[in-house]
């Protein structure tokens, strides 16, 4: 990896630090303990299945469909939800979970026919170009939020970031184990594999479909990401 | 465009603003809007004031320690291949800036959202400097394609345009030939900017929040052009204000939570990117990452009274709450920075000089003190502002100085602001109308009696009046249940 630079720190912080009454900045600072936590409470204790349900709930109100699974039902829940949005060509991203998940005949049958391709790290150019034509983008999630409908996706070797932007449409399959209350366990999960020395390049919490509202404040489901999304949650405990 | 957008006095502008009903309509309802699913999201959650002491506590800490953080952040961007600048002045962000364009020979740059970018001018830089620059915000494109409109708001830039107008601005400048829908519309921005971003050699971004222990970068988007801009160009360059920081994700959870829901009333917005420099040969994303963290006037207020104005965190929930961004719109300010924050921020970054009038474009009435999910006490900062420019500068009359103790006494005592309230009318006629009949003559505290006047038209005092209309603004989004 090639080393990075850091320019006109000194003087920057150090008239920071004069402005704040020293001379330089501290050589160690610990975090306070803070006098509330509210994020804490925030679905405590709920269990795996309250977390579905308020997931489903919310993500209804952010345009998203829900479909839950067994793991056996999920190749076929997998298909409908293809051809709900259309169908292929498809793109997903090179996971073992979608073996693991009993979705590799699917996968290798679609591949077959041409209409499924699986990012590769190769070529920048090929990859934009078959994310782009692609209909459908589909990714694992790695860890998902009940509170807001999230699904968090780490970039990990054959995860690109465009699979789950620049098709029109994108299927998101949530292991019922990776369902957490809110961004403030996702973000201890951050911290933790960050102390074990894996920092992602890239973490994307995605909400449902993209939207704006920068035309007379009225809601557009779909600008530059994708317009629809469903999301299958699938059993694995 | 620096953060200064209009050369009109502080008067003309007001006079433009309230002239401009189509304007004051959209900037109305807007405000109804936004402030009511802000309520609504945030009544919710029960607990919101320990959100707002917590985020408190969090802005403060890391102010305090603001040089360790900006420290340890760039240690760690580094440390994973990345490239920190730190800029003093514009010129310095923007040699920086355009030096990695040259150096990457890029022709054609996509931008996000970025307010620190506009106040440093950086697209002017670049184009002098021959890239082509593209804004890929919907809101922000409209404006650029209507040859650089101002923003207005500062999460709605294109607030103050209807879709008709927009259109035809579509039509104009690219050919557009559709209805005036807003789904067309987006839809056809989506079209020509993916073209545009598939040729892009570098993306520009802003940073909600800086992550110091991870040397990550976050952004805080719905559109996903965000995204598109760090993982299409080879090259992706963010520009920071120096305060934009948190020191862990866990605090960057906070204060993640606190913008969604004050800045649009969403749980989280569609996208919550965390960025840090790749290794390279990822297949997408940037392989060369950039970094540039700019002061631009924000250490002059550090260590002063007026430090708290530093735990913004851009939510422009103050101004969707303010009576008079109400009425006089966000062109009024003169500035990019808008409504009660703006009128905190601006003279603080810029100086008096220009701006000595936006501290009186404040009623005082604090709702945006109590809108504020980091408990800025931005009124008590307006009163701050008003207090230096009276007694320092001398600009101020005596009746001003009377009138300042009025509002200090008020609002120190919380039983005697409404009595205060009531009073100023009375006063400031006397004053409006001065001895000869022709009022006190231009100055600050003429202006304040025209922009305090405006919702008076039932007589209503503006505690009153907003009173009213924050019940009513609730009451009116509860079938809007529909999160954004
Ligand atoms: S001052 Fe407070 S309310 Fe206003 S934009 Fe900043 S954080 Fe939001």
């Amino acid at each position: 990896m090639e080393t990075g630079t850091i320019s006109g720190k000194d003087k920057f912080l150090k008239r920071l630090s004069n402005r704040m009454g020293r001379e330089e900045a501290p050589a160690s600072v610990t975090l306070p303990a803070w006098s509330k936590r509210p994020q804490d409470k925030v679905l405590e204790g709920a269990s795996q299945d309250e977390l579905v349900d308020v997931l489903i709930a919310h993500s209804r109100a952010i345009h998203t469909d829900v479909v839950t699974s067994t793991s056996q039902d999920l190749e076929k829940f997998l298909q409908e939800a293809v051809s709900e949005l259309g169908g292929g060509p498809i793109v997903c991203t090179r996971d073992e979970r979608f073996s693991s998940f009993g979705l590799g005949n699917y996968l290798k049958q679609e591949e077959k026919n041409g209409s499924l391709h699986i990012w590769e790290e190769g070529s920048r150019e090929d990859n934009f170009k078959i994310a782009e034509k692609a209909n459908i983008g589909i990714t694992f999630s790695d860890v998902t939020l009940a509170e807001s409908g999230t699904v968090v996706l780490f970039r990990q070797e054959g995860i690109g970031r465009s699979v789950s932007l620049l098709p029109e449409n994108y299927i998101a399959i949530i292991p019922k184990s990776t369902l957490v209350p809110r961004m403030t366990q996702a973000a201890k999960i951050i911290r933790d594999n960050q102390k074990n020395g894996q920092m992602p390049s890239c973490i994307n919490f995605i909400s449902g479909p993209s939207n704006s509202a920068d035309i007379e404040l009225r809601l557009v489901v779909g600008v530059h990401g994708p317009v629809k999304v469903i999301y299958i949650v699938v059993e694995d405990a | 465009m620096g953060i200064k957008i209009s050369n009109d006095s502080f008067f003309e502008r007001v006079d433009k603003g309230i002239k401009n009903d189509f304007m004051r309509q959209a900037v109305s309802s807007a405000q109804d809007r936004l402030e009511g699913r802000k309520s609504a999201i945030t009544e919710e959650m029960g607990d919101w004031e320990d959100w707002r002491e917590l985020s408190e506590e969090i802005r403060q800490h890391t102010l305090e320690n603001l040089d360790y953080y900006l420290n340890q952040f760039a240690e760690n961007v580094a440390k994973q291949g990345g490239h920190v600048h730190f800029a003093e002045t514009p010129e310095e962000a923007n040699e920086y800036i355009t030096n990695v364009a040259k150096q990457k020979n890029a022709k054609k740059i996509l931008k996000a959202k970025s307010m620190v970018s506009e106040e440093i001018g950086m697209n002017e830089a670049l184009e002098k400097a021959g890239c082509e620059v593209i804004e890929s915000d919907l809101g922000e494109w409209i404006l650029q394609l209507d040859d650089h409109d101002p923003p207005s708001h500062i999460v709605v830039p294109a607030l103050h345009k209807n879709k008709e107008q927009i259109r035809e601005t579509f039509h104009v400048k690219r050919g557009y030939e559709d209805t005036a829908e807003p789904e067309r519309l987006a839809k056809f921005a989506r079209e020509q900017l993916r073209t545009e971003f598939m040729q892009a050699d570098i993306g520009i971004t802003g940073c909600n929040f800086a992550v110091a222990e991870s040397g990550a970068i976050s952004l805080v988007t719905n559109e996903g052009n965000a995204r598109l801009a760090t993982t299409i160009p080879k090259t992706t360059i963010a520009v920071m204000g120096m305060e934009r920081i948190v020191p862990t994700w866990e605090e960057l959870d906070v204060l993640v939570t606190m913008l969604c829901r004050s800045a649009v009333g969403q749980k989280l917005t569609s996208y919550i990117t965390g960025l840090t420099p790749s290794p390279g040969g990822e297949g997408d994303g940037p392989e060369d990452f950039h970094v540039v963290i700019i002061d631009n006037g924000r250490s002059k207020i550090l260590g002063t009274k007026y430090q708290s104005a530093l735990q913004c965190i851009r939510c422009a929930a103050c101004i969707n709450v303010c009576p008079v961004y109400r009425h006089v719109g966000g062109h009024s300010y003169g500035s990019i920075y808008p409504g009660p924050i703006g009128a905190v921020l601006t003279p603080l970054l810029e100086g008096y000089d220009d701006h000595k009038e936006l501290p009186y474009a404040s009623s005082l009435c604090a709702a945006c003190t109590d809108a504020c999910p980091v408990k800025i006490p931005l009124h008590e900062l307006l009163i701050e502002h008003r207090k230096d420019i009276v007694e320092k500068e001398k600009l101020g009359t005596f009746t001003e100085k009377v009138m300042m103790q009025g509002f200090g006494y008020g609002t120190s005592h919380p039983s005697f602001f409404k009595m205060g309230g009531k009073q100023v009318p009375f006063l400031m006629n006397i004053v409006a109308e001065g001895k000869d009949g022709g009022g006190i003559g231009p100055g600050p505290i003429k202006l304040w009696t025209e922009i305090r006047n405006l919702p008076n038209s039932k007589g209503d005092t503006f505690r009153k009046w907003f009173k009213k209309r924050k019940g009513g603004a609730r009451d009116g989004n509860r079938d809007d249940q529909r999160e954004r």
